[in-house]
């Protein structure tokens, strides 16, 4: 680089870049630093002389042992994965094949369809629960994890669908025909090569889903009631919210410990994530 | 080893009509290319004989069987596409395996015959590769390997060497031959390369508009155009055309427009005397143009003006302006010439072409 330009890309780099990463870390940081609070410090008002927002100078873990101890976030935990993943593996499913009939096969109404599927994505849930709160009663599967793994789809598939869609349409054709010429089966030709070349594209649809409905809040809401059924985000909120007293130093150890799988699964797939989202293959 | 006969064969896309009434009979062992200009639907033919297209109407054998509704992997060909499709998560080896892997070969027989066609095309270093590692000219060879393993009954080639540089495409061209050679396959290649056509074809079928406009050995498409569009598509630089009326002075006829008039030669006066009155094309090929020296009578020449002087080292091309026309002539690169000078260009009378102006056919 040219002598003198580099305060230019100080300037114009490394300082947004520095306040963008500190914008986004901030909440997490504020998550930790609350957790490790004691009550006394957590609750001291803004004007005590030793007021200190951004740093804790007695740490401590008796928020989390309350939580870990005092509640059910353990099975909060569980509900929230096992439910978040059947969710995923369902949507993902239907998502891939529907995906790839919308990108390769020629039908009438295709383009129709995949603009269909795309606008029921569109509709609110805030708007959605009401009839889907309906449904589920009428089939008696309320307060049970089946609730949220049959609703989740409503807007994971459309979802899915349209990744995976984009995906396939990426992946050239021709790499299909020479696969049926050599001998495969539209069916092998799918399960052999495009599904394969289409990992980055799966995997980045399988993380959304499964970080949406990880975070999904208004359906568990509404559809789970007893407090063993719940997931992290429901049950943080409505166990450690009483009335008009938040107990702030357990609202945030359940929320940086719930937060922890997404991140986990999130830097696991990182790179083929990212080649998802960027990426195309190049034959 | 197989005859291909497409008949009547259409093909007919929502507001198209891609191929129109195509009938061609592929020989045993025969390397035939089809060229034309983009559109013209050489690929729309070749991928209904894949089976990748579905025939609108019409029929398509291969060795007499009709194969119509069969889907590609019935029906024993391979293909190689433009872009290689190479499977980009396999190495160089599976790639080529996948077929006979598919078609439920032995490990050993698949092994033997990658291992072969690795040697063919010297391939067998980049075996545990993947596509990605390898260059342009290296992934050719491994679509032209996948598709020779199979030991199909017919090769189709749909442009293959148009994603590589012109050192390279000269290069794999020749290849392409002695392979065919060697394998004796019968071949359809598609191409919108005239060169490559003449070079690789053992006949060529130039189409335009859906539609065959001739079909013949690359040396009968050059020296005798069916029409005005296999003419100019032929030959490098394309050949010259000019309108001229053909008129009878009484001791012969002569083709005539302003700052041209040439005698129509005997071999053709029979059939142009018809046309006398009227406007017809007269095709004249660069290098069937020379420049004039005294033996040279006024009924084969012509005087022109020089506007671009193109020296190649084996040849010189002349962009001259005689009367209203431009023509390109081919000379000889010892030839001194200058732009704007005014030079006598004379003709070969034998290797005169006339067209219809009308219809374009040959006269």
């Amino acid at each position: 680089m040219i002598e003198g330009a580099k305060w230019k890309k100080w300037l114009w780099f490394y300082l947004p870049m520095g306040m963008f990463i500190l914008g986004l870390l901030f909440p997490f940081y504020w998550m930790l630093v609350t957790t490790l609070k004691p009550d006394g410090e957590l609750y001291r008002p803004w004007n005590h002389p030793l007021y200190s927002p951004f740093w804790t100078s007695a740490p401590t873990l008796d928020h989390v042992k309350s939580l870990l101890l005092e509640t059910l976030f353990g099975t909060w935990m569980w509900n929230t994965m096992l439910i978040a993943l059947v969710a995923t593996l369902i949507s993902l499913f239907c998502g891939v094949i529907a995906g790839y009939a919308l990108a390769r096969l020629r039908f009438r109404w295709a383009g129709l369809l995949g603009t269909a599927i795309f606008v029921t994505y569109l509709v609110p849930q805030t708007l959605l629960f009401i009839p889907l709160a309906e449904i589920i009663r009428d089939y008696r599967i309320g307060d049970t994890p089946w609730a949220l793994i049959l609703t989740y789809p409503t807007f994971l598939i459309p979802f899915c669908t349209w990744l995976m869609m984009g995906y396939f349409k990426t992946i050239p054709k021709e790499l299909e025909e020479c696969a049926r010429i050599d001998g495969a089966t539209r069916w092998q030709a799918m399960v052999y090569i495009i599904l394969p070349v289409a990992l980055p594209g799966i995997l980045s649809a399988g993380i959304f889903a499964f970080t949406l409905s990880w975070n999904e809040f208004i359906y568990a809401l509404v559809f789970l009631s007893s407090p063993e059924q719940k997931t992290v985000p429901v049950g943080v909120t409505s166990e450690l919210i009483r009335g008009d007293v938040f107990f702030w130093g357990s609202l945030m150890a359940g929320a940086l410990l719930g937060s922890i799988p997404v991140a986990f699964v999130y830097s696991f797939f990182v790179e083929h994530y990212v080649a998802g989202m960027t990426g195309s293959v190049k034959g | 080893m197989a005859r291909v006969l497409l008949k009547d064969l259409n093909k007919k896309f929502d507001d198209t009509h891609a191929v129109k009434d195509v009938n061609l009979e592929i020989r045993d062992r025969e390397f035939v290319v089809l060229v034309g200009p983009s559109g013209c639907g050489k690929t729309t033919t070749l991928r209904m004989v894949a089976g990748l297209e579905d025939i609108s109407s019409g029929e398509i054998r291969i060795d007499e069987k009709v194969v119509n509704d069969l889907p590609p992997m019935d029906r024993d060909i391979a293909m190689v596409f433009q872009n290689y499709a190479l499977y980009p998560h396999m190495s160089v080896y599976d790639n080529m395996a996948f077929g006979l892997k598919m078609r439920k070969f032995g490990r050993d027989e698949i092994e033997k015959r990658v291992r072969q066609a690795a040697d063919i095309l010297g391939i067998q270093p980049l075996l545990e590769r993947r596509p990605r590692q390898l260059s342009g000219g290296q992934r050719q060879r491994v679509a032209l390997g996948r598709a020779i393993v199979r030991n199909p009954r017919v090769f189709l080639f749909d442009e293959p060497l148009s994603n590589l540089d012109a050192k390279l495409r000269v290069q794999m061209r020749v290849e392409l031959k002695r392979l065919h050679h060697r394998l004796e396959t019968t071949a359809i290649y598609v191409t919108h390369d005239q060169v490559e056509a003449m070079t690789l074809g053992d006949r060529v079928v130039v189409m335009k508009d859906g539609l065959v406009q001739q079909v013949g050995e690359p040396l009968e498409l050059y020296g005798r155009p069916a029409n005005r569009f296999v003419a100019s598509f032929i030959g490098s630089p394309a050949m010259n055309f000019a309108e001229v009326t053909v008129t009878n002075s009484g001791e012969g006829l002569w083709a005539e427009a302003p700052g041209l008039r040439i005698r129509i030669p005997e071999s053709k006066a029979d059939v142009l005397r018809r046309h006398t009155g009227q406007k017809i094309v007269l095709g004249v090929r660069p290098e069937a143009l020379r420049l004039a020296n005294g033996g040279d009578g006024a009924d084969y020449a012509f005087a022109s003006t020089v506007e671009v002087v193109e020296p190649l080292g084996n040849e010189i091309l002349l962009d001259v302006r005689a009367g209203n026309h431009p023509l390109v002539a081919r000379v000889d690169p010892a030839t001194r010439v200058k732009v704007h000078d005014s030079v006598r260009l004379a003709l070969d009378p034998e290797r005169l072409h006339f067209f219809d102006a009308k219809t374009e056919a040959a006269i």
